[in-house]
């Protein structure tokens, strides 16, 4: 019986062949190691956007008058609304989480090389259509951070020479950040960007499962097949990885949930203290500070005294990422089998992106800019070095078969 | 970037001063388990805060229910003429008026504590002090320039500011630990009040880590089985 | 991969257990975006009893009162028109109103706590139109009954006790809405006697 509908079904799309190709029969390296929880665990937080803010929107007011008092309408007045509000909260902050510890990973073992150029670069498309997303979103709460972060990160195209006025002009569709800028980004956030986000989240499997998965050694395992062209470092996506992912979904529901339940502020930085107050035109909180996820940028943007460099600088901060896979000239994909100067290299990079993470959160002091200059020459200098370096790098040998 | 800042924030006039610098602030060690200084703290902002201050987030009933007063005493006590028990507890003078009287309208409570934290309050409140030049005649320590009067001090007396820096206050009801419990009941409701589901989310919080725990294993049980294959 | 012989019971019986215990999460995370959806505590602030004062309200005269958004009647009905209901029990779809639809209280020949008050909410039991009140034309739409509500919609009748003539597409009669007396001039609509 099921048999038979599956067939009549195979025989006017290609279910069961769809399937075999992305799961049932999708060879993936054997030696996946913590680092590749984090694909599933994207998608899985992208699941819970979607739902809890499809929920949202069922009582949300996105007016100037009505946003903030509808924010604790949904804390207060609806049922378990508090409970989808910080599922959405806490949930934008474990996205940048994930997606930062994802392409962390690609970075390590080299996961942009050739031939996953184009995997990287719908990656980094989404991860820019994500922060595009969060900002949007962060004004609908309608609080003095919402409100006075969306002045600021607006004015930044202010910086933009000639057209930059009446681009800011604009894009707020009024003098100042008011109800018709609330009212686009609203539309932009539920309707437009979650459409184009899950677009490429779709193309970034695609391109996933035609070139097949990276892994910690950076070997192509399709490059070692047995006699039946079944990779042999290979196996099945289901059910090897979908057990291991379900493993993953739990351990990462237990952080997630205890930061939901627990501490759903999180340390007043998913949940900024001036955000719960209602915006004020006429008043700015002393302390600005974007959402963390920002931070890094933010602070290289603050670090360069001038408001149109400082502008391109966190710009470029960004769209060098976007060039990696031709930056790095090396042939070895993984961190294992790479130069020492390589693995200090990414350690600096990784370094540098911390603390600039830290230093956009804090206000800023003359030291601390400083620093921030410092660390936003050491985090351009990362891409840099590894251009000049990557030609000729001293490797190690890359073993034929995987290792574990 | 801190040009564009100082720019913004010299655009728009400031019409309240902002609470900054200040004294260190004191710990509140509030109990939100403490259901009878929760419903003291209702009584205490009722009688001296609700006059200018809303809590226009929170329902009566609502906060009857969470902090185990019956709706009938809520009603005589609390509920203004004409009002029902569902209605949001708006009973503050309009901003108008208050903005004339005040030269700001008196903000919200609702979310205070979760704007200024726990500890913001409690020291707030103990740290007016006698200051001649303000149009109140009182200026506080941790938000200097207030523009409200000591409302509280018929009970804690008139704080006077004493030469190392301490306040000492003299010709109040209560006695200075009396006061103390006073300022740590209306510190409590207040907190209750920002986040009025905290004790709830935080029950609910340990059955859902202790189902994810059990799933975790289980998964991990078969994650482990179904990997003999492969190791 | 490795050849060690597979254990089909245990294997089988982690995956069953892993599916049921996460479908059994699954469905607990369903709970709450199922519960968003029950009425709000402002709809049910809203929604809370209300309190009439029908002192006011003349013989024959007909008030209506708000109670969760609905039109809720309040009708004086004059001795002449309490003694005519009894009349015309032949002529209507549910006489002595078996249908529950009204609280127990109030299944008696005039569908009230007091004969003289008629209360109940104005919404047609076919599909939701508010019926219209004819106090002296009703004799057009039934010959030989003074007054009654006639529905514009579908046309739809009811006596003056809201019970449902025959032939109509109205299936049953008016909702009586739970409702007490506080005293002699006020009635508390939305709520039973003691249940307060």
């Amino acid at each position: 019986m099921v048999k038979n509908i599956i067939n009549w079904i195979d025989e006017r799309i290609p279910m069961t062949a769809t399937y075999n190709r992305h799961v049932g029969q999708y060879a993936t390296p054997t030696n996946f190691n913590f680092w590749y929880f984090f694909g599933s665990l994207a998608m899985l937080v992208l699941v819970n956007q979607l739902l809890t803010g499809i929920w949202l929107t069922m009582n949300y007011v996105p007016t100037a008058e009505g946003a903030f008092a509808s924010i604790e309408y949904i804390m207060r007045d609806v049922e378990y609304g508090w409970l989808l509000r910080y599922m959405h909260s806490t949930g934008a902050s474990a996205f940048f989480v994930v997606i930062y510890l994802h392409m962390f990973r690609g970075l390590i073992y080299g996961s942009y090389q050739k031939p996953r150029e184009l995997l990287w670069l719908f990656g980094m498309l989404i991860f820019l259509v994500l922060m595009a997303e969060a900002f949007m979103g962060y004004l609908l709460p309608w609080g003095q951070m919402s409100y006075w972060g969306a002045q600021v990160i607006i004015s930044l195209f202010g910086a933009i020479p000639v057209i930059g006025d009446d681009l800011t002009l604009w894009i707020r569709g009024d003098f100042v950040v008011s109800g018709a800028t609330l009212n686009r980004f609203f539309a932009l956030h539920v309707i437009a960007l979650p459409l184009v986000l899950v677009v490429l989240v779709f193309l970034h499997l695609i391109a996933l499962h035609e070139v097949g998965s990276n892994n910690p050694d950076g070997i192509e395992i399709k490059q070692n097949k047995d006699e039946n062209g079944w990779p042999k470092d290979g196996i099945p996506f289901h059910p090897y990885y979908t057990v291991k992912d379900i493993m993953g979904v739990a351990g990462f529901l237990i952080v997630f949930c205890y930061v939901l339940f627990f501490m759903p502020e999180g340390g007043g930085y998913f949940l900024e203290k001036p955000n719960f107050e209602a915006a004020n035109p006429m008043k700015t909180p002393e302390h600005i500070a974007p959402v963390w996820y920002f931070t890094p940028f933010y602070a290289i943007l603050r670090a360069i005294p001038d408001k149109l460099m400082g502008v391109i600088g966190m710009g470029l901060a960004i769209a060098v990422l976007f060039v990696l896979p031709w930056l790095d000239r090396c042939k070895v994909k993984s961190i294992r089998y790479r130069s020492m100067v390589h693995k200090l290299n990414i350690s600096q990079f990784a370094v540098s992106f911390l603390v600039l993470g830290y230093l956009g959160a804090v206000p800023a002091t003359p030291a601390l800019t400083i620093a921030a200059r410092i660390f936003t020459l050491t985090y351009f200098g990362f891409f840099l070095f590894l251009w000049i370096y990557s030609k000729n790098e001293k490797t190690k040998p890359v073993p034929e078969r995987l290792t574990h | 970037m801190k040009k564009l800042l100082i720019a913004l924030v010299a655009l728009v006039p400031t019409l309240a001063i902002a609470a900054g610098g200040g004294a260190p602030l004191d710990k509140a060690n509030i109990d939100l388990n403490d259901t009878e200084s929760l419903q003291r703290g209702l009584e205490l902002f009722q009688e001296n805060c609700a006059g200018c201050h809303s809590t226009q987030y929170q329902r009566y009933d609502r906060v009857a229910t969470d902090l185990d007063i019956p709706l009938d005493e809520m009603r005589a006590k609390y509920l203004p003429e004409g009002a029902k028990i569902g209605e949001l507890m708006e009973n503050a003078i309009p901003d108008a008026d208050a903005a004339k009287w005040f030269g700001a309208s008196p903000p919200d409570l609702t979310l205070v504590a979760r704007v200024r934290g726990e500890d913001w309050i409690y020291s707030y409140l103990h740290g007016f002090y006698k200051d001649e030049s303000r149009p109140f005649g009182v200026n506080n320590t941790i938000f200097p320039l207030v523009g409200m009067p000591h409302v509280l001090e018929g009970l804690q007396g008139t704080p006077v500011k004493q030469e190392d820096g301490t306040l000492v206050a003299t010709g109040g009801a209560l006695t200075a630990e009396e006061y103390d419990q006073v300022v740590r009941d209306i510190t409590g409701y207040l907190v209750y009040s920002g986040d009025p589901v905290k004790l709830e989310r935080e029950r609910l919080g340990w059955w859902v880590l202790g189902f994810l725990f059990i799933f975790f294993i289980v998964a991990y049980l078969l994650k482990k089985e179904y990997w003999k294959d492969v190791h | 991969m490795s050849n060690a012989p597979v254990d089909t019971g245990r294997r089988r019986f982690l995956t069953a257990a892993t599916a049921v215990v996460g479908g059994a999460g699954a469905a607990a995370v369903a709970v709450p975006f199922i519960k968003s959806w029950n009425p709000s505590a402002k709809a049910k602030a809203a929604g809370a009893p209300v309190e009439v004062n029908i002192s006011k309200v003349e013989p024959g005269q007909l008030i209506r009162v708000e109670w969760r958004g609905k039109p809720v009647w309040v009708v004086r009905r004059t001795q002449e028109i309490l003694d005519g209901l009894p009349a015309i029990d032949a002529q209507l779809r549910d006489p002595d109103s078996v249908e529950p639809q009204q609280p127990a209280y109030a299944q008696n020949t005039g569908r009230s706590i007091k004969a003289e008050y008629f209360i109940a909410v104005g919404l047609c039991t076919h599909l939701g139109c508010s019926p219209t009140y004819l106090p002296d034309t009703f004799g057009e739409q039934v010959e030989g009954v003074a007054s009654g509500f006639f529905c514009p919609c579908h046309g739809s009748k009811f006596d003056m006790a809201g019970r449902v003539f025959q032939g109509v597409p109205a299936p049953l009669n008016l909702v009586i809405p739970p409702h007490q007396y506080i005293d002699d001039s006020t009635v508390l609509i939305g709520v039973d006697k003691g249940a307060a």
